[in-house]
């Protein structure tokens, strides 16, 4: 029964590990480019929650809605003026470029809001759970975290496979010159791409934020994990990205029923095993490019 | 360059294209009356390909203007062009292999300009499509991958539609096909300039055509106008005395 616990606390942390990675698939999926500050990004939306919840005197969602808005325009603006211009001098340097902009993030967020850890609690919501019986208990947090994950991934889904501008980003991903050819400006594709992967980061953020709690560098431990649950689920792929975090998630909590410090252990080696097994993934490629 | 009095709907003045270190075109001019089709012929590195990915602007010229019904295009960014009314079927036909044959024609109606073509001409056009719509258009043969990228250049309804190395590794009988539908193009109203290694076949369509040579115009005129040996001495670079003995 604890076992049975385990799997599904699994789950539920897996909705949270896919919100983490559903950015940085979309991203390498359409501009085939690894954005290392992806995790410090979600704690900056962590942050900008917790410094305006006590300040604008608004109910809590209306702050994260302004929170994700935010940070999608920051996304389309970076992608823009930063990691464009490095896009277009070699394949290392958006590499060097995301780096940079993670240390500069965690550093101006130590300097801000100190090294302590920052929580953010909405009431009765963030404690209150769904018992199920006396061993299995499902709280609702993590539950609304699983729910967002899900629909933010098939959103993103159904965008890009039914939508006009879902299929010019998948021709973008697919060809840009052609693309130019038909008249699109594939930078401005990617700062769309860049505005959603900036948004569903921010989900994560603020989840995680309620979930636990954030700390200025915080971020590469859950780049980590969404880089893992990208690799895990095959690059480029959605739906396995949302499976990659659900096994990095139930390898968490069966590793912490095993020994509390197996927990932090147990994903990565869940990780390795899967890339020596199955290195391109279980579902590669079908989503984009 | 052209006959006076002419109408040119697409003018190309002194353009030069470099790749690097390397002089692709090199001081190109030319015309394109409206409803006409211009040929350009020449041999493999003669800088056909580049002239024309210069004129839909995915290179850019190191000097010469472009120049679309008098409105000068040469800074113009390449998806701009698209809206201005040039549309390019590149070499290799550059379909996006993930989407379907359908979503493929689609993407080119992105910036559309107002105009005959839309999906039910097309089919009209092309029956075969409408049945294979929902196939990946990277499992096509390549001459029905020519036509679906043919179409899509079309959904763009330009008012100049080049088209590069129709003939390239694809049988006959299809390249003929493909010609074939020119007509009708011409038909609706478009002006055609196109790259062709086949100097038979661009003779047999074009109203013009102009040789390139190391990047060099080295014959440019109405394709009755030359006998075989001086196209062939332009096309190689033989001077006509030279080649008169040898045969294309």
């Amino acid at each position: 029964m604890t076992l049975a616990n385990a799997i599904i606390q699994g789950i539920l942390l897996g909705g949270l590990l896919a919100l983490f990675a559903a950015g940085l698939s979309l991203l390498f999926g359409v501009m085939g480019v690894l954005n290392l500050a992806h995790g410090d990004i979600a704690v900056v939306a962590g942050y900008l929650a917790v410094a305006l919840v006590p300040a604008l005197h608004l109910p809590t969602l209306w702050v994260f809605l302004i929170v994700v808005a935010v940070l999608m325009v920051c996304g389309y603006l970076v992608q823009r003026l930063i990691f464009q211009p490095s896009l277009e001098s070699g394949p290392l340097t958006p590499l060097l470029v995301t780096l940079g902009m993670s240390v500069v993030i965690e550093n101006l967020l130590l300097e801000i809001f100190t090294a302590n850890s920052h929580s953010l609690s909405i009431g009765t919501f963030t404690g209150g759970a769904l018992r199920v019986n006396s061993q299995i208990s499902l709280s609702y947090l993590s539950l609304a975290i699983l729910g967002a994950a899900v629909l933010s991934l098939a959103a993103i889904q159904l965008g890009l496979s039914r939508t006009k501008v879902g299929r010019i980003v998948r021709a973008v991903a697919d060809d840009r010159d052609a693309a130019q050819l038909v008249g699109v400006n594939y930078r401005h594709i990617f700062g769309l791409a860049a505005a959603v992967a900036f948004g569903t980061v921010a989900l994560a953020g603020l989840s995680l934020t309620m979930y636990t709690s954030i700390s200025p560098t915080a971020g590469p431990t859950y780049l980590i994990y969404g880089f893992e649950a990208v690799v895990i689920g095959g690059l480029g792929s959605l739906w396995g990205t949302l499976a990659g975090g659900v096994v990095l998630g139930i390898a968490v909590t069966v590793g912490l029923l095993i020994n509390s410090d197996f927990g932090a252990l147990a994903p990565h080696l869940v990780f390795l095993a899967v890339l020596a097994v199955r290195p391109q993934g279980f579902f590669p490629r079908r989503v984009t490019a | 360059m052209t006959d006076s009095g002419e109408q040119l709907l697409l003018e190309v003045a002194g353009l030069t294209v470099k790749h690097g270190q390397l002089t692709a075109v090199s001081e190109v001019s030319l015309g394109v009356p409206q409803g006409s089709v211009l040929a350009v012929i020449g041999a493999n590195g003669a800088g056909k390909s580049t002239l024309l990915g210069a004129i839909a602007g995915l290179h850019r010229p190191s000097s010469g203007r472009i120049i679309l019904d008098g409105e000068d295009l040469t800074g113009v960014p390449c998806p701009k062009r698209v809206e201005r009314g040039i549309s390019l079927v590149p070499e290799g036909r550059r379909l996006f292999p993930s989407l379907t044959v359908e979503e493929n024609i689609l993407t080119g109606a992105y910036r559309a300009r107002r105009g005959p073509w839309n999906l039910a001409r097309i089919y009209e056009m092309f029956p075969w499509m409408p049945g294979r719509r929902r196939q990946s258009a990277a499992q096509l043969s390549g001459g029905e991958q020519h036509a679906v990228a043919i179409a899509r250049s079309l959904m763009a309804n330009p008012r100049v539609l080049l088209i590069d190395e129709l003939s390239l590794g694809l049988a006959p009988i299809v390249v003929r096909g493909i010609y074939a539908s020119l007509p009708d193009l011409l038909e609706s109203g478009l002006t055609v300039m196109l790259v062709e290694q086949d100097v038979a076949q661009a003779c047999s369509v074009a109203t013009r055509i102009q040789c390139l040579l190391e990047g060099r115009t080295t014959l440019v005129g109405g394709p009755t106008e030359f006998t075989t040996a001086e196209i062939e001495a332009a096309y190689f670079g033989m001077s006509p005395t030279a080649s008169a003995g040898a045969t294309l």
